[in-house]
């Protein structure tokens, strides 16, 4: 996208809102309305990537030294981290603007 | 006059018109009155004298969403259907129009069940009114042959883009044997040029149709399509001039008859435009100044051609083949209401029911409308609408 959506005025939307870039979502950071964020604590945290694997937003990556944290802009707030982290290492907190 | 003189079912020249417009596919599945339309073509794609894929489907929303994805590749795309089963399609009906995808349907208008009736009126066009697509009402078998040819050459065109609806009445037309000129095959490829898309889905360029809009862009989205759809308007002029240019036989959005020096018109909208001809002729031979608007065009919505064809008339008895139930009685009129409601001088109007699911319209009808309408003219309280010919 060569701008930011909220500035095309209607008379620049392409013929059927046809998106001619593939890929281009990733531009959007779609976690921006979340109430709460996943904090963890790497004191407790022993690596084992479930939280990775049970994101339903493929939000969770890895750190340089091995955590799994969550890339904000994407996270949604659901909680299904915390929820199933088998060592309780993850809390949901709520966000502060 | 060009093309051959022939005697033919309505349906099988729609049928025939679609053939000769060089469809390269058509999903449809069959209702009553549609039916045949979708039969003759199987039959000309089974045979082989339509190189075109036919895919039936085990619905109507199964058939214009296999439309839509045909058109998206680049296919010049048809399909068909009525009452029931333009219900069915109506998400779709959107979902095409919003992505510009220039699919032609013809609709056999028939009435929507409850009670359950196969026979016409404009109920199923009138619930799909916004679906977006340009919408053109025919009163003959001529003009369905016609119409539904300039229909690829209109959707299709780069300035416009936009799917097409050509309504013709069930039964009416659909089942009716009529003389019609089905035009050669050199004149139809000659007026219509192949479908050339500005863009396609093909894995060599990937690109994504129908995504998602968030609320700062949608709005813009809307009204974009809306312009569109208006600005469709000069182009069908265009074609239909450049149709008339070949063929000898010219289309407005508002056709007339009889209206000079006329006082009082009737307005009607498909093939009982051609009865209501007859009963004008009889008024006039009794001396009512009485004259009668047809409207071709009702998407785009043609409001300067209504605000000229009113001038001079005391008053428009509107007849609408649908019902807004609870609501305003007949869309055409109410439609006809608001694109004059700004204007200084204007008819009194007379919001007429009719011919509701199959019930026939003779002359008479339309003379007893008109009689209704001139009592009424000093009256100040008036019926939102009344629904000829009811038993009370």
């Amino acid at each position: 996208m060569a701008k930011p959506i909220d500035q095309y005025t209607w008379k620049e939307i392409p013929l059927g809102c046809v998106v001619t870039e593939p890929g281009n979502a990733r531009e959007y950071k779609t976690g921006d309305w979340k109430s709460q964020k996943p904090v963890v604590d790497t004191a407790k945290c022993i690596k084992c990537g479930v939280c990775w694997v049970f994101c339903p937003d493929a939000a969770i990556y890895k750190n340089e030294e091995g955590y799994f944290l969550a890339n904000l802009n994407y996270c949604k707030g659901c909680g299904i981290c915390a929820r199933e982290c088998w060592t309780g290492c993850i809390k949901m907190v709520e966000e502060e603007k | 006059m060009t093309g051959k003189r022939v005697g033919m079912e309505v349906s099988i020249a729609a049928s025939e018109a679609v053939k000769m417009a060089n469809v390269d596919c058509i999903a449809a599945y069959p209702i009553t009155p549609q039916t045949h339309i979708v039969e003759h073509l199987a039959e000309l794609v089974a045979e082989g004298e339509l190189d075109a894929e036919f895919i039936p489907v085990e619905s109507e929303h199964s058939a214009l969403s296999v439309c839509a994805g045909t058109s998206a590749v680049g296919a010049r795309t048809y399909t068909a259907t009525s009452a029931q089963g333009l219900a069915l399609m109506h998400e779709i009906l959107f979902i095409v129009s919003g992505m510009r995808l220039p699919i032609v349907m013809t609709v056999a208008n028939r009435a929507l069940s409850a009670p359950l009736s196969i026979w016409n009126d404009h109920s199923d066009i009138m619930a799909s009114r916004d679906c977006g697509w340009i919408q053109i009402f025919t009163e003959n078998g001529q003009e369905v042959y016609d119409h539904s040819i300039c229909a690829f050459k209109i959707a299709e065109d780069r300035r416009v883009l936009m799917p097409t609806i050509v309504n013709l009445d069930g039964f009416t037309l659909s089942h009716v044997v009529e003389p019609l000129n089905l035009e050669t095959q050199e004149l139809v490829d000659r007026f219509l040029p192949p479908y050339q898309p500005i863009y396609a889905l093909h894995p060599d360029k990937p690109l994504t149709m129908g995504a998602f809009a968030m609320p700062e862009i949608y709005s813009e989205a809307r009204k974009a399509h809306d312009v569109a759809l208006r600005n469709s308007y000069p182009v069908i002029l265009e074609v239909w001039k450049e149709w008339g240019e070949l063929t000898g036989r010219h289309y407005q959005p508002m056709e007339t008859y009889r209206m000079e020096g006329a006082k009082i018109a009737l307005l009607t909208m498909g093939s009982f435009g051609e009865v209501a001809m007859e009963a004008v002729d009889r008024m006039r031979a009794k001396g009512i100044a009485v004259g009668l608007l047809r409207l071709r065009l009702w998407r785009p919505f043609p409001f300067e051609d209504i605000r000229q064809a009113v001038r001079g008339l005391d008053m428009l008895v509107v007849m609408d083949r649908a019902i807004s139930t609870g609501g305003i009685g007949g869309p055409v009129c109410s439609e006809i209401k608001a694109a004059l409601y700004g204007q200084a001088k204007r008819p009194k109007i007379v919001s007429f029911i009719a011919g509701l699911g199959g019930r026939d319209m003779p002359p008479e009808q339309f003379e007893e409308m008109v009689g209704q309408a001139l009592k009424m003219k000093g009256k100040r309280k008036m019926e939102e609408f009344i629904t000829i010919g009811i038993r009370e």
